[in-house]
């Protein structure tokens, strides 16, 4: 028996994904529902680990997928499964539609994937932040124009330039988001329209799919 | 030289057109002669005039000292055990075993992945995920899996270390509070899925129950042939 609920977002970086579930999160805890939150490659364990091998650029395409699965192996066991068995509201920055998305545009098989990561369950309700690729990547070189190596796909060696393999590798994990849509039913939400309008939806959406009323947590507050 | 094959497909941007040397690995429990007889192995095979490499488990750079602070915490759910292993084997295997069999190495494995997979299913791990898993490793020249019986084994254990190791006697299964009787039980379910995956895997078994010099001899004939059959002079 699971009685939670699992709720995930996914995007670009820069889709502004993180600001939304920070919102969905606030708007839950006012109405006292039990919920909890938690974001992609944190588990205290492997984070140490990750952390060094980034840093040394140790990993390849399929050891880079490995301590990522993991991390989210160790987060599941410990602190999602726990908390959907307990009847809660798990919110994920990011499930494992990234790195679908991110370790397939790395060379990784699709299916080696899927079945590596089949230990997950499929969220309830996965939001997918669409924006045009140009708008992402301005939102993030305009902020942000430290772009760390793994991130901006350096390790695949489409560009020397860090900029322009930014760019390309966006592209390329944007084209595996696009076809993953379908195949995993996302909720798409317009990223282009403004912060609290996609709230807004964001909200409606999760009032419609999931019965609140059956999370609140009268006297716990 | 042989063709090599990785049992589904290799990893991402690896080439396995160019694989020189040769891959053998020896299986077995801790304490069945394992490392004895590889280091005899490596002695024999260098004296006629074969480069070695040896690897094994829990020694890759990128996650082998934080593997081990894991294992010692033992707060790690079986499956992140699982993948965390395969994170380090993966890492010796692009970064050791296929650079050393690229340059025409016989490399020695002290354990392989059949260890990985016996000890995960022991713990309730799905045989076809770590199937899947360990789907890109190489398929080996030769296995030989030590079989050794578990009074010789336990003999042997306080013999080395007068201490029964937690893990290898798999305390963590809740078998039984008593660590003889732990140790007795786990490795049987661990020999019957050595057995399993013997069949599936295509690997030979050695009576590690005899005496150092018998099985050194065993291993150099039956290695000797796959060598003549292998690698040309």
């Amino acid at each position: 028996m699971m009685p939670g609920k699992l709720i995930a977002v996914e995007g670009l970086d820069g889709s502004g994904k993180s600001t939304q579930i920070h919102l969905v999160h606030q708007w839950l805890q006012g109405l006292r529902c039990g919920v909890f939150f938690t974001e992609w490659n944190s588990s205290e364990l492997v984070k140490g680990a990750t952390r060094k091998a980034k840093r040394r650029q140790l990993l390849t395409p399929l050891t880079f997928s490995l301590i990522h699965a993991t991390d989210l192996s160790d987060r599941y066991e410990r602190q999602i499964l726990p908390i959907l068995k307990g009847g809660h509201i798990v919110l994920c920055d990011r499930y494992i539609f990234t790195p679908f998305a991110r370790d397939e545009v790395r060379g990784c098989n699709p299916q080696w994937l899927r079945r590596m990561y089949g230990f997950a369950r499929i969220p309830d309700i996965t939001f997918y932040f669409r924006l045009p690729l140009e708008t992402a990547l301005g939102r993030i070189l305009e902020g942000r124009p430290k772009l760390k190596y793994f991130e901006a796909g350096m390790d695949l060696g489409l560009s020397p330039d860090i900029t322009e393999s930014f760019r390309l590798f966006q592209g390329r994990v944007m084209d595996r988001y696009e076809r993953m849509a379908k195949e995993f039913k996302f909720t798409v939400v317009d990223a282009t329209r403004p912060i609290h309008q996609q709230q807004e939806q964001v909200r409606k959406i999760i009032a419609q799919k999931i019965d609140l009323a059956a999370f609140h947590q009268r006297g716990l507050l | 030289m042989t063709a090599k094959s990785c049992y589904h497909q290799p990893p991402p941007g690896v080439d396995l057109g160019k694989l020189a040397g040769l891959l053998i690995v020896v299986e077995g429990p801790d304490c069945s002669g394992r490392s004895t007889h590889i280091g005899l192995l490596a002695q024999w095979l260098e004296q006629q005039g074969h480069a070695v490499a040896q690897v094994g488990l829990k020694r890759s750079e990128l996650v082998g000292d934080e593997l081990e602070s894991a294992k010692e915490g033992n707060v790690l759910s079986p499956r992140t055990m699982s993948l965390f292993y395969a994170t380090d084997f993966y890492d010796q295997f692009e970064n050791r075993i296929i650079p050393a069999l690229r340059s025409g190495y016989v490399v020695l494995a002290d354990r392989y992945i059949f260890t990985l997979m016996a000890r995960d299913i022991v713990r309730g791990a799905e045989p076809e995920w770590l199937d899947s898993l360990y789907s890109m490793a190489l398929v080996p020249d030769a296995v030989y899996s030590f079989m050794v019986s578990s009074r010789t084994l336990v003999e042997r254990t306080l013999k080395s270390r007068a201490l029964m190791d937690y893990w290898e006697s798999g305390m963590d299964l809740g078998l039984s509070r008593d660590w003889f009787d732990s140790f007795i039980a786990y490795q049987r379910r661990i020999r019957i899925e050595f057995r399993r995956l013997q069949g599936k895997y295509n690997f030979e078994t050695v009576n590690a129950n005899r005496s150092i010099k018998a099985i050194q001899e065993d291993l150099k004939g039956r290695i000797q042939a796959v060598v003549d059959r292998t690698i040309q002079h």
